[in-house]
């Protein structure tokens, strides 16, 4: 049974879809898009290569992969929601096994013009999947043990295969993403405070054993886990990136110190400039204006997915739009959380801007479901 | 299957509740988001602006003072300095050649490491300081301090740097320190951040190298403020350097002085041991080098000359230098005979000058023979012939494996940079190392220890304190770390039979004290200080059956590099023996003539404390001997025990000055 089946005669067909397409959704896009082509024209000095033209060569590919996926009546990504999972979770035991190890251990597979992390593509296979299961499943039924259990199980799967790669940062986003689809479906509010209560127990309770007898982990894990949490108390090591990634966005005040004007010459010491840390650099030249503005930009974008979310009437939409529209929150909302000190690093690119291949291009086909989705809506 | 229009509403209504919690947390964090951007960019803006104008919070590593090293009783034989430099940092000084120009002016600087020092300063990251003048006066560095405005980047900085106060006397055991190399990075894998720091030194020869971990201690850091003109305004927080830790070798820095200085002139080495302990008192090899020149840096023509020296003072040969043993091995042969019951020590064997084996014959170094050798004069005299027929009574196995019992042919584990393992051959060894059976002349001549037969220094004095004591001693130069002693173990008994020890014993004896004694020319006047011992020379070219016709060259006539080693091992008291001496002299000519007379005084110099008397020495002796002393480079007093703290001018090694 599913919430899909209405009536298909009053959905837009042929090219008139174009037309339907949400296109402010698509401007806000570029839009973003556009300040990473900027920042990645600054951090190599001036110079399209060697990040800003790929990254636009990407754009390009991303926005004709939505536009495709657009026309496609978001029914038929339903019925597709089973096969991409399998096809992502088969493609995360292939790099299991034969996989290249690139920086930070993550794992990719070279398609010649891109290497495709597997890991960014399940994030959003596991949202389908998910909006598929809610859309078959009888509302009566949705908290029911059994029931809770299933969806559990095709989180869990793909975040222990992320985590061994070892990809914290990806490990993190795919529970989370998959507890906020089960938390939109409905699911009783219990099963989540069970699992919040029992995360927070479990990490007090570590933490209360500390220089007890019944202590849970050894000494220098602890230390460990003190440098995680605040990497100020490494001075040479991870704190030394985090303090000089605060100063250079503090020094960015009101209106920055302008394009190219930055101190990046001085940021040489940050290891992921052009990626995960790039935010600092809008800031540092753009100051509290730029950042603002591309903070406003991805709210924007959040709540255009929450209009067609809501308006699409029937479940598997709603929820692939939410589900969508929450992994994109959590991108942005922990990477901009990381560069101002307000999280531990794990390494969460910033979605639209950061340069990297898959990331950009499974984004930009997530965009492209919101906008079928969008496209195929009821009237 | 289409749903119902009731269930189609509930599923939307439900949607829609949850998404608009979800909006409200998206809304939520957004304006954490923007209210901790405010903070960073607006609120605190003026703080970060400043902090960013110049290096804004830096952190700075602070280097560990290096451990010291004492002596014994606490002299100090390697110490930290104050030493005033100038570095550079390129980003700051904007003009580096204007800067340099304007800073010659003020100082006087050294052309050359000008120039080395302007490549670095190009080489290395424009941040990082570099350092154009060193060891310069309290005078200069304030004149660079009163001239700063004018020198963008330049700053005055005091560091410690190492001195040995002993000089060339250690440089074969304490060492040297040197820069951090591109090479020594690689070699040891050591990734301590310490490294970086410019100028740091780690150890690279001897007990500096092999002890670098101990002596390093481990960095400190400290984050400071700076204003825009980069001056430091204040420290946010400092993690002080730890200290490395200090380390008390066994030597006497006395004793060792006076073996170096004794040894001037020669290509030799020397150790004595304390018997029972096993502890190193002295241990040197001369020529020697001052070490402090490594630590400046040396010229190119030092390290030529030092390099290309014919008696190589770069080679400790004390633990490195292998040399075929000689004589000096005939203790080993006589105990493994009496061990296997194939001799007494009364039985008599006849010299008469050779033995033939095979179709060989085998001198003695006497020509005209011995006459009837019992075990005692045998060693008195030092007989070849004698110990030719226990070899072949005895074979070369038992032999060996009393080399090895008595420590030759074994690596003997100090912290030092090379330690030669030595060999007391088998029959497999030669085997498997020279692809030929073992023969009975093989054996012949590893009885006199020549041939095959190779120990260093070290080993003889090893064996000596062993055969002095009958116990296993191993040698150790670590007396304490951080004022905590290091574990010693008293070594255990060898298992050889006291009788026959003391067979050698009075062999060894009789070597020194009776008028046919190899060595009794070196003997002691008085009863108490005299000592035991035993003569080597041993052969570094084969001797042809022709030359022996015409009558050997001595070894005056022969160029210095074809003359035998003198070798001399021996013990004092010779009741209760307390210390165990050996002296190798490289090409020195005779054991007897060469050899005894340096370690008499070695050995006379560890037991009186001071230089000798000249009444300890034969009458005939003393007017050379006095002048002798007089000549040598023998410090004029002891030296003293320092002060730890004198010596540490502050806990951290480097600050702004």
């Amino acid at each position: 049974m599913s919430f899909l089946e209405y009536n298909v005669k009053s959905t837009p067909t042929g090219w008139r879809k174009a037309l339907h397409l949400n296109w402010a959704l698509v401007l806000l896009l570029t839009a973003v898009a556009s300040v990473g082509f900027l920042m990645l024209y600054s951090v190599a000095g001036g110079s399209m290569s060697p990040w800003a033209e790929p990254q636009m060569q990407r754009f390009g590919l991303g926005l004709v992969a939505m536009f495709v996926i657009a026309m496609v009546p978001v029914w038929f990504w339903r019925n597709m929601s089973g096969v991409a999972f399998g096809l992502s979770i088969l493609l995360l035991l292939y790099v299991e096994f034969f996989g290249s190890v690139g920086m930070g251990a993550q794992r990719w597979i070279d398609l010649g013009f891109m290497r495709l992390q597997p890991s960014e593509l399940t994030k959003i296979t596991l949202v389908m999947i998910l909006a598929a299961y809610y859309d078959w499943l009888d509302l009566d039924k949705v908290s029911r043990p059994l029931y809770v259990a299933i969806p559990v199980l095709l989180i869990l799967v793909p975040t222990y295969l992320t985590l061994r790669q070892p990809d914290l940062g990806t490990a993190l986003l795919l529970l989370m993403g998959g507890g906020a689809v089960m938390f939109i479906a409905g699911v009783h509010w219990a099963y989540f405070a069970a699992v919040i209560g029992a995360g927070v127990g479990a990490v007090s309770a570590v933490f209360a054993s500390r220089g007890t007898s019944w202590q849970l982990l050894q000494d220098y894990q602890y230390r460990r886990i003190d440098t995680f949490l605040d990497p100020t108390s490494d001075p040479l090591g991870a704190g030394y990136h985090i303090t000089q990634s605060q100063i250079a966005l503090g020094s960015g005040g009101w209106t920055g110190r302008g394009f190219m004007q930055g101190t990046q010459s001085r940021l040489n010491f940050l290891p992921e400039k052009h990626t995960d840390f790039i935010f600092t650099t809008l800031a540092e030249e753009f100051g509290f204006v730029g950042a603002a503005s591309l903070l406003v930009l991805y709210i924007l974008i959040l709540a255009f997915c929450i209009v067609t979310a809501v308006t699409a009437r029937d479940r598997f939409s709603s929820l692939l739009v939410m589900g969508i529209a929450v992994a994109f929150f959590l991108y942005f909302a922990i990477n901009m959380a990381m560069v101002m000190g307000l999280a531990p690093v794990v390494g969460v690119p910033l979605p639209l801007v950061s340069y990297g291949g898959s990331a950009m291009l499974v984004l930009m086909a997530a965009f492209g479901l919101v906008q079928s989705a969008h496209v195929h809506r009821p009237r | 299957m289409k749903r119902t229009q009731g269930e189609i509403e509930q599923s939307s209504r439900g949607i829609g509740r949850r998404s608009l919690v979800l909006g409200g947390l998206f809304v939520a964090t957004g304006g954490v988001l923007a209210a901790r951007m405010r903070y960073l960019q607006v609120e605190r803006a003026d703080d970060f602006r400043l902090l960013a104008e110049e290096n804004r919070i830096n952190i700075r590593l602070l280097p560990p003072a290096r451990g010291l090293i004492f002596d014994r009783s606490g002299v100090l034989l390697a110490g930290n300095e104050q030493n005033y430099r100038i570095t550079v940092v390129r980003e700051d000084a904007g003009d580096v050649d204007a800067v340099l120009a304007e800073l010659g002016r003020i100082v006087n600087l050294d052309l050359v490491a000008l120039e080395r020092a302007r490549e670095e300063i190009n080489r290395r990251p424009p941040f990082v300081p570099v350092t154009v003048a060193d060891r310069l006066s309290w005078e200069e560095l304030s004149s660079v301090a009163v001239n700063a405005p004018a020198l963008p980047g330049v700053n005055p900085e005091v560091g410690l740097s190492r001195v040995y106060p002993m000089g060339a006397d250690f440089a074969h055991v304490v060492g040297y320190v040197g820069p951090v190399s591109d090479y020594y990075l690689e070699q040891t894998g050591d990734t301590d951040p310490v490294l970086q720091i410019p100028d740091f030194q780690v150890g690279r020869y001897n007990v500096e190298a092999r002890m670098e971990q101990t002596l390093r201690g481990s960095a400190g850091s400290r984050r400071v403020e700076v204003n825009a003109g980069g001056r430091v305004m204040r420290e946010l927080d400092r993690d002080p350097a730890e200290p490395g830790s200090d380390v008390q070798l066994t030597i006497d820095a006395g004793l060792q002085n006076y073996v170096e200085a004794r040894l001037t002139g020669e290509s030799a080495g020397a150790v004595v041991m304390e018997c029972d302990t096993g502890e190193v008192l002295a241990m040197a090899s001369a020529p020697t080098f001052d070490p402090n020149l490594f630590v400046r840096g040396i010229s190119t023509t030092q390290w030529r000359g030092l390099n290309e020296d014919p008696y190589r003072p770069l080679a400790n040969k004390a633990t490195q230098g292998l040399y075929p043993p000689g004589s000096t091995y005939k203790m080993i042969v006589a105990l493994a005979a009496l061990e296997a019951g194939v001799i007494t020590p009364d039985e008599t064997i006849s010299c008469g000058g050779f033995v033939e084996v095979g179709n060989r014959r085998f001198h003695c170094w006497r020509r005209g023979g011995h006459g009837r050798m019992d075990m005692v004069q045998s060693l008195a005299e030092s007989c070849d012939v004698y110990y030719y027929e226990l070899a072949q009574r005895v074979g070369i196995e038992a032999i060996s494996a009393m080399a090895v019992r008595l420590g030759c042919g074994v690596r003997h584990d100090l912290p030092l940079s090379g330690i030669a393992e030595g060999l007391a051959p088998t029959m497999e060894w030669k085997r498997v190392n020279r692809g030929a059976d073992w023969v009975v002349g093989d054996t012949l001549n590893a009885s006199i220890g020549q041939g095959y037969v190779l120990s260093s220094p070290l080993h003889l004095a090893v064996m000596t304190a062993r055969i002095a004591t009958g116990r296993a001693i191993a040698p150790t130069l670590v007396r304490s770390i951080d004022g905590l002693p290091e574990a010693a173990t008293p070594a255990p008994d060898l298992g050889i039979d006291p009788a026959h020890l003391a067979v050698v014993h009075r062999g060894m004896w009789a070597v020194n004290n009776d008028r046919r004694g190899t060595a009794f020319g070196s003997r002691v006047m008085e009863d108490a200080y005299a000592f035991s011992g035993k003569t080597g020379t041993s052969q570094v070219r084969n001797i042809t059956a022709a030359e022996r016709e015409a009558g050997v060259i001595r070894n005056e006539d022969l160029p210095w590099e074809r003359r035998d080693h003198a070798l001399y091992v021996g013990y004092a008291p010779v009741e209760a023996p307390r210390y165990a001496v050996s002296v190798v002299v490289e090409h020195g000519g005779g054991g007897s003539a060469v050899a005894a007379p340096i370690a008499r005084d070695i050995l006379l110099r560890a037991q009186v404390g001071d230089v000798p008397p000249p009444e300890l020495y034969p009458v005939g002796q003393r007017r050379e001997i006095e002048e002798m002393h007089r000549r040598l480079p023998i410090l004029p007093e002891p030296p003293q025990p320092t002060g730890r703290e004198a010596r540490r001018p502050g806990r951290d090694g480097r600050d702004r000055a």
